[in-house]
């Protein structure tokens, strides 16, 4: 009896170590940045496709204002409300002080400069993704755009969710691993699958989640109930949305449908970005979403 | 006398009853007219999309039109369309929200900034293609802002 009560005791401890081990947070070597040359006007193009403003700018925020990244929109989840952080360049209330290398670590790894995990209702499992050119060019337009001195809110999460560190857990589960559309694709197609699964982050709403809050790569952006409530995201997969390549991008710029109402809820915020980018990145968009097959 | 106070309720109550009915009609029917209006955007709105997106050949007399069509809708003046209580708490039929009552100055301000981006395409439609691409973004955030802040959500 004694002999098997050590017997649990070290298989005990002996998990309990892995799994602090395996739960531990990710960070890139620090040199891998050595060398990459910030490209300001390249990051401006980032911050657009990936949407930096919608959430971190003030509620209802829109115009100029949107370059104005105090934080402060709350998001409801099943999980509690999250309040979306200041990261201006403001040396206390924002990021200002984040080196390159922490901001990659917080966009790839979701780890914080502290060394702690980030939640998931910052997209990192997306902007792992992100090359570290795009990173590191981020990083320089982040830093042109103004000082805000709206303090941080802190989330609203219960228990067991506000211990951060079971968040490694969450991180082995659902970190992706890869690109989720594989196989032939064009360079045009690739270019769309770089901004859709990457920068765009646009499977955090538009693919259904498991209890755990991961999403489900299998139903990979064919639509999920919206957790705002009413309606539900559509389904933008080609087995779901019967708009052509053009209608697509031409929503993408201008937020006029193929009937030529405007786009509504959430995704008026996703326009004022994506009507930034190019017209060569709207069209690759639109490539990939046909390449994604979608449900039978 | 008592007959005569029996009618005069009676006639009281049907004159209150199709009051009702009258207030009921005529806000159906602007919901209606309002409704046919924001069609005829759609309809001068996708003769210059078709052409930005190159499903239709730029033709800069037929863009032109369509330009000027919008411009007339924008000088509408709609102000009996819009009546108290044709919400959609109110009524069904439409998504307009109780906030845009509340709101009339911003309604304007944002109905100014459509007036300015019809102008700009006015500006644009007969110039060529690049112009008419370039002026479609204006008018779909003018149209946006107003549906963003005072349209409810499909279903």
């Amino acid at each position: 009896m004694r002999r098997f009560l050590g017997v649990v005791l070290i298989a005990g401890a002996i998990s309990a170590i892995t799994g602090w081990v395996l739960t531990a947070p990710v960070s890139l070597d620090k040199t891998a940045l050595a060398g990459i040359t910030p490209d300001p006007e390249r990051g401006r193009a980032v911050f657009f496709a990936g949407g930096c403003a919608a959430c971190h700018s003030a509620p209802e925020a829109s115009g100029e204002d949107r370059l104005l990244l105090g934080g402060g929109r709350g998001f409801a989840t099943d999980f509690g409300t999250f309040y979306a952080p200041n990261i201006s360049p403001h040396p206390e209330a924002g990021i200002g002080q984040w080196s390159v290398l922490e901001l990659a670590n917080a966009l790839l790894y979701g780890t914080s400069p502290n060394g702690q995990h980030y939640y998931p209702a910052f997209p990192y499992t997306s902007y792992a993704q992100m090359t570290l050119e795009d990173a590191v060019s981020l990083h320089a337009f982040l830093g042109t755009l103004p000082l805000v001195d709206t303090p941080n809110r802190p989330h609203d999460v219960s228990f067991p969710f506000n211990i951060r560190r079971t968040l490694g857990g969450w991180k082995l589960l659902f970190n992706r691993g890869g690109w989720v559309v594989e196989g032939e694709l064009t360079e045009q197609q690739a270019r769309g699958r770089y901004l859709v699964e990457g920068l765009g982050h646009c499977g955090e709403c538009h693919t259904a989640r498991n209890l755990l809050g991961g999403v489900r790569l299998g139903a990979w952006l064919a639509g999920a109930p919206n957790p705002n409530g009413k309606g539900r995201i559509p389904d933008i997969t080609a087995a779901g949305l019967d708009w052509s390549e053009s209608d697509i991008a031409e929503y993408l710029k201008s937020g006029f449908t193929p009937e030529f109402d405007t786009a509504g809820g959430e995704m008026t915020d996703v326009i004022e970005n994506t009507s930034q980018l190019t017209d060569e990145d709207r069209a690759a968009i639109a490539a990939y979403l046909k390449r994604v097959p979608g449900l039978p | 006398m008592k007959t005569s106070a029996i009618l005069s309720a009676v006639s009281l109550a049907a004159t209150l009853v199709a009051g009702t009915a009258f207030a009921d009609d005529s806000r159906h029917a602007a919901v209606k007219a309002r409704t046919a209006i924001m069609g005829l955007y759609a309809n001068n709105l996708g003769q210059l999309g078709a052409m930005a997106k190159g499903e239709a050949d730029y033709n800069a007399e037929a863009a032109t039109k369509a330009a000027n069509n919008l411009a007339l809708l924008v000088q509408l003046d709609q102000s009996t369309l819009w009546p108290q209580g044709s919400d959609n708490g109110a009524m069904d039929g439409t998504r307009a929200l109780p906030d845009l009552w509340q709101n009339f100055p911003d309604v304007m301000a944002k109905g100014e900034a459509l007036g300015k981006a019809v102008t700009t395409m006015q500006g644009a439609a007969g110039t060529d293609l690049a112009s008419l691409q370039a002026a479609m973004g204006g008018l779909g955030g003018a149209c946006s802002a107003c549906h963003k802040a005072y349209r409810a959500p499909e279903n």
